[in-house]
């Protein structure tokens, strides 16, 4: 499960671009900010945590997801 | 650094967790333009400080002037923001007061290869123990894309409108002459390799110099047309190579693949050396001289 | 400072009674006074400062360095002093011109340190090994920008080693740069001082409350107001320094005009609100006193020659000598100049206090100049050929 914390995106796409799985995608609508923040694309995502790291803003978290669903 | 005795075993923290413990929320988020590297930088500081489990406490970031130098502002810890090119001489200070502390500059560039240069050349000489964690952009990114002493020859900016006709600098061969004993470059595409090196620059015993490139996306690559912010961190990875890779191909590479090299830049861990540091000689005189 | 780093100091420094000059007694008065860390760079004539610090300062367990240049020497000290020591510089006109940049620093970050300056003659590289006083308004006002300056200036060698202590004192009460004032003449002079047997030191205010309740650069909840307390690096208080404008936790608020106008100030009158209490003269012969003769630091030794020349001759001469130059003691020389005909000021410049003493003197008052330069001190003659 990725998390993205829309205050802290400048929707720079990194994250998007690196995944290895493909299990992000620009969102289709703008935000408030202007910028088409990333989201998930549904169950791509193995948790490696790249977009983590190499996101520059400190907006993406991933979360195992049996931990979301407690 | 204080080395560790034993080896800490690092359990897998969340990213929030790594956020929550270092970061001042309250600043955040950063002011770095979109597809800037510098926060990369932070965050592979953080983890490496995570893994090391360095005290905040007991450790100090101070910084000089310039984008980069913005860093120690997000970290809840100590932290000196000091004039342009100074940090060092005021890291000086503070080490040399309190060894105990750890003590890491975040410094730029401009800010440490220009204005700061002789700061820059002198830490290293003594060999004081300190971690400097230097972004290097091409540029003076905080003051609107002028040239700086590291711009490659050629390349634009706004104070180089035909072309910068001066040779660069770099700043890692600079820190590796200069007597540093630990000197890493890595590129920021990829987290895992520098937060290993920043870690082991933590652990060494006297001046560790990192140089992490980073794209700015805003100042240089609009000057220089590096493309989108995708093609610009493309550029970095394809235009470095492993300084093991570059030593292999120099001695028994092909003439094609040696002529490669010529517009490669070396990244990896490039130096290390045990020496004693000045913090470390300064103490041991004391104990000789005290009354 | 404890009594075992007072002994430390004292045995350090060896004999009670001492034939020294300046430079030493100002390394002699920061040992007593708690100094120990001295980062500094060569400059005629104030090397013998660091040379002695070099010297002494491993001895009691404090840190030496000689740095690339004045302007990391000045940095190291601030650095310093922002890890819990008592840390100071020493320079001439040169190094005082290359520090200033940092200087600002220190006033805008609040940071105790003391900064001897042994003046020699300028502008630039000037006369070396000649004295001078021309350095008075660059600590008043050498940096860029709004702050208020803490200058003393003795004229003896016994004097030199108590202001050092003084020096530090105040530097620790108002978290600020002191200044203090030599001249190639003072710092190469040889006096007979004794080493005080006991010795007054002042320690910063630190930080009562728990780290997150702790406001670096608001109101002093134990000292004075406008002075808030420090936490030192390494005690868990987190403190973010910075040069630019910022807000009482430190952070820069540089778009707002009143997070400016509110730390500058408060900056400022810590100092001058305690004009007063940091005005500090000497006066001689003023009860029936015509013509006053104003001097500091080495000149005033000429000026007493002209006093008493000039009272030998008639001449109803008073002598007022000012010990702190900044805050600039308004009241005295207002009081001053309602009770004299003329004043004279001596000075070895072309005039920096003369125009003090002007602005604050009564419009009746007549002000005289004796200027000179070129590294000699007045005779008490060319003193009193402007009384």
């Amino acid at each position: 499960m990725i998390e993205l914390n829309e205050e802290y995106c400048k929707g720079c796409n990194l994250c998007i671009v690196y995944c290895p799985r493909d299990a992000l995608e620009p969102a289709e609508e703008l935000n408030e900010k202007g910028i088409h923040p990333p989201v998930e694309v549904e169950d791509r995502c193995n948790g490696c945590r790249l977009c983590e790291l190499i996101c520059p803003d400190f907006a993406i978290t991933v979360v195992e997801k049996d931990e979301e669903e407690e | 650094m204080e080395k560790k005795e034993e080896k800490r075993e690092v359990e897998m923290i969340s990213a929030k967790e790594i956020r929550d413990k270092y970061l001042r929320h309250d600043m955040m988020p950063h002011i770095f333009c979109t597809g800037c590297g510098i926060g990369n930088v932070l965050d592979y500081t953080l983890w490496a400080l995570e893994k090391e489990g360095l005290d905040m406490d007991k450790t100090v970031f101070l910084s000089g002037i310039g984008c980069s130098s913005r860093l120690p502002g997000y970290i809840d810890v100590d932290s000196l923001h000091t004039t342009h090119g100074r940090a060092l001489a005021f890291a000086t200070g503070v080490k040399i007061t309190n060894p105990e502390l750890n003590v890491i500059v975040f410094t730029g560039d401009g800010d440490c290869m220009g204005i700061g240069g002789n700061h820059f050349i002198h830490a290293c000489r003594r060999n004081i123990d300190i971690t400097v964690i230097a972004v290097n952009n091409y540029i003076y990114g905080m003051t609107g894309g002028q040239v700086a002493p590291t711009t490659p020859e050629g390349d634009y900016a706004t104070t180089a409108p035909y072309g910068n006709l001066e040779p660069a600098f770099d700043m890692s061969e600079m820190a590796i002459s200069s007597g540093a004993t630990y000197v890493a470059r890595w590129g920021v595409k990829r987290p895992n390799q520098p937060i290993n090196s920043i870690q082991e620059a933590l652990q060494n015993k006297g001046m560790s110099f990192v140089e992490m490139m980073s794209p700015c996306t805003t100042a240089y690559s609009r000057q220089n047309r590096m493309g989108s912010i995708e093609e610009f961190w493309d550029w970095y990875d394809n235009k470095t190579i492993l300084a093991e890779d570059h030593e292999r191909i120099k001695q028994y590479g092909s003439e094609e693949e040696k002529e490669e090299l010529k517009d490669k830049i070396k990244v990896g861990v490039l130096h290390k050396e045990e020496k004693k540091s000045l913090s470390e000689r300064i103490q041991e005189l004391i104990e000789e001289v005290q009354v | 400072m404890n009594e075992e780093e007072l002994n430390k100091a004292k045995k350090a420094i060896g004999e009670e009674y001492q034939f020294i000059h300046g430079d030493t007694a100002v390394a002699y008065g920061a040992l007593l006074a708690g100094c120990r860390f001295f980062g500094g760079y060569p400059i005629t004539p104030a090397s013998e400062i660091a040379e002695k610090m070099a010297k002494l300062l491993p001895k009691v367990g404090g840190k030496y360095i000689q740095m690339e240049d004045e302007l990391g020497s000045i940095a190291s000290v601030i650095g310093s002093s922002w890890t819990g020591a008592k840390a100071m510089t020493a320079t001439s006109g040169p190094g005082l011109s290359l520090m200033q940049e940092n200087i600002g620093f220190a006033h805008m970050s609040e940071t105790p340190l003391v900064l001897a300056d042994v003046q020699r003659s300028g502008p630039s590289t000037g006369q070396p090994t000649l004295g001078a006083q021309g350095d008075i308004m660059q600590t008043r006002y050498g940096s860029h920008g709004d702050f208020a300056a803490i200058t003393l200036s003795p004229n003896n060698i016994q004097e030199t080693l108590n202001y050092t202590i003084r020096a530090f004192n105040l530097a620790e009460e108002y978290r600020t740069p002191v200044f203090l004032m030599l001249s190639a003449d003072l710092g190469h002079m040889r006096e007979k001082v004794r080493i005080p047997d006991e010795v007054e030191t002042f320690e910063r205010k630190r930080p009562k409350v728990p780290p997150e309740e702790y406001i670096p650069f608001g109101k002093g909840e134990y000292g004075k107001e406008k002075v808030p307390e420090f936490g030192v690096f390494g005690e868990g208080y987190h403190t973010y320094v910075t040069g630019l404008t910022h807000d009482e936790h430190g952070f820069p608020a540089t778009d707002d005009q009143q997070d400016h106008d509110k730390l500058i100030r408060r900056q400022v009158e810590k100092i001058l609100d305690d004009r007063e209490e940091l005005t500090d003269v000497e006066k001689r012969s003023l009860d029936d006193a015509d013509i006053a003769l104003v001097s500091y630091g080495i000149t005033s030794r000429s000026a007493l020659g002209a006093l008493n020349k000039g009272r030998e001759e008639g001449k109803k001469l008073g002598y007022l000598r000012l010990k702190t130059l900044w805050p600039f003691p308004i009241k005295e020389i207002e009081e001053l100049s309602k009770n004299v005909d003329k004043i004279v000021v001596a000075e070895l410049n072309l005039g920096q206090m003369y125009h003090k003493v002007k602005e604050h003197a009564d419009k009746d008052c007549e002000i005289a100049l004796a200027d000179k330069i070129g590294g000699e001190i007045h005779s008490p003659d060319e003193i009193l050929a402007e009384v």
